[in-house]
């Protein structure tokens, strides 16, 4: 099943913050302290990023990193799969086939998760995510849970 | 499936080109007309490559012609040519589900994609959704067709509370 590598959430933190305003530059710990994640990992995803025109870096005093990208093409699938080609399929084509007829089933149903998943990163581009971002729908979660709680005293 | 409260409204965009806004400004979002079904059917055609004429004229008469209400058949037309069409209708408690809109169909020509077309699309039929009374809109479609998901996607719509399942017939 797939779960996101911290390589992966690292690289959708630090892009989606630069995304967020194209013209800000920010350096990488800025990013690392907003979100608590180590800079030293951090650092090297963002030179993955950087080699794959992502992002890209600015030199000397007030320096750091800047978008580069198109946030109305780039999708998390995109970003996902520098970090973890397996995403995609490879990793399990390169996986050893069950030999039994519970673990083939139970290869249906996974494989049944996991493209509902990759269905679900390729269809949502970094402006999808940055409009969810700024509409907040985990407030409304909580503004909800909040008005039936009021409601039950 | 995905779903999306009616609540949000309106076209979020990071970023509108000015050739963007001179379309949305020129576009008129209308009934589809008999006269449309033409240019529909060959809309539908150029986008996937196969032509059904049959299906579209009978979508045009339960839809457009003699519509009931709560089914809408839309189309959007620039400097008169159809751009884009989109069909929706209102629908209430199969699967349990209370009423809401279901969006069954929307094409925009793929030259005029990335310019709102679609979007002006959705949000006129979302507010005649909204005229009705329903608060959620719905749709359903291909696990493979990323353009259309991400356009879906990008106007806020979320997967919903229903799974669809399927078997084949032996």
């Amino acid at each position: 099943m797939m779960k996101l590598q911290k390589a992966t959430c690292f690289a959708l933190f630090a892009v989606l913050e630069l995304a967020a305003d194209p013209s800000r530059q920010l350096a990488a710990a800025d990013i690392a302290d907003k979100y608590g994640i180590s800079l030293h990992h951090l650092a090297k995803v963002l030179r993955d990023l950087g080699r794959a025109r992502i992002i890209e870096s600015a030199r000397g005093v007030g320096g750091g990193y800047r978008f580069a990208g198109n946030p109305r093409r780039l999708t998390l699938m995109d970003i996902i799969e520098l970090f973890e080609p397996s995403a995609s399929g490879q990793a399990k084509r390169d996986e050893p086939r069950p030999t039994t007829d519970v673990g083939r089933a139970l290869r249906v149903v996974l494989d049944e998760i996991d493209e509902h998943a990759l269905a679900t990163f390729r269809s949502i581009t970094l402006s999808t995510m940055l409009k969810i971002v700024a509409q907040r729908p985990w407030s409304g979660m909580n503004d909800r849970k909040a008005r039936k709680r009021a409601a039950q005293r | 499936m995905a779903t999306k409260s009616l609540k949000w409204r309106g076209n979020t965009d990071v970023k509108t080109t000015a050739v963007a806004t001179d379309i949305r400004a020129e576009l008129r979002i209308r009934p589809a007309a008999l006269s449309d079904v033409p240019s529909v059917i060959a809309l539908d055609e150029e986008v996937t490559g196969l032509a059904k004429p049959v299906y579209w004229q009978d979508t045009f008469d339960r839809f457009g012609a003699r519509s009931r209400a709560g089914r809408f058949f839309l189309v959007a037309e620039l400097q008169g040519c159809i751009e884009g069409f989109v069909v929706g209708e209102v629908r209430a408690w199969e699967f349990g589900s209370p009423p809401c809109g279901w969006i069954f169909a929307i094409q925009v020509r793929p030259k005029g994609r990335l310019k709102g077309v679609g979007t002006q699309l959705f949000n006129a039929l979302c507010e005649r959704f909204r005229r009705t009374g329903v608060a959620k809109v719905r749709t359903m479609l291909a696990r493979d067709n990323t353009t259309i998901l991400s356009f879906f996607r990008s106007q806020g719509m979320m997967a919903g509370p229903f799974i669809e399942l399927e078997t084949t017939l032996d």
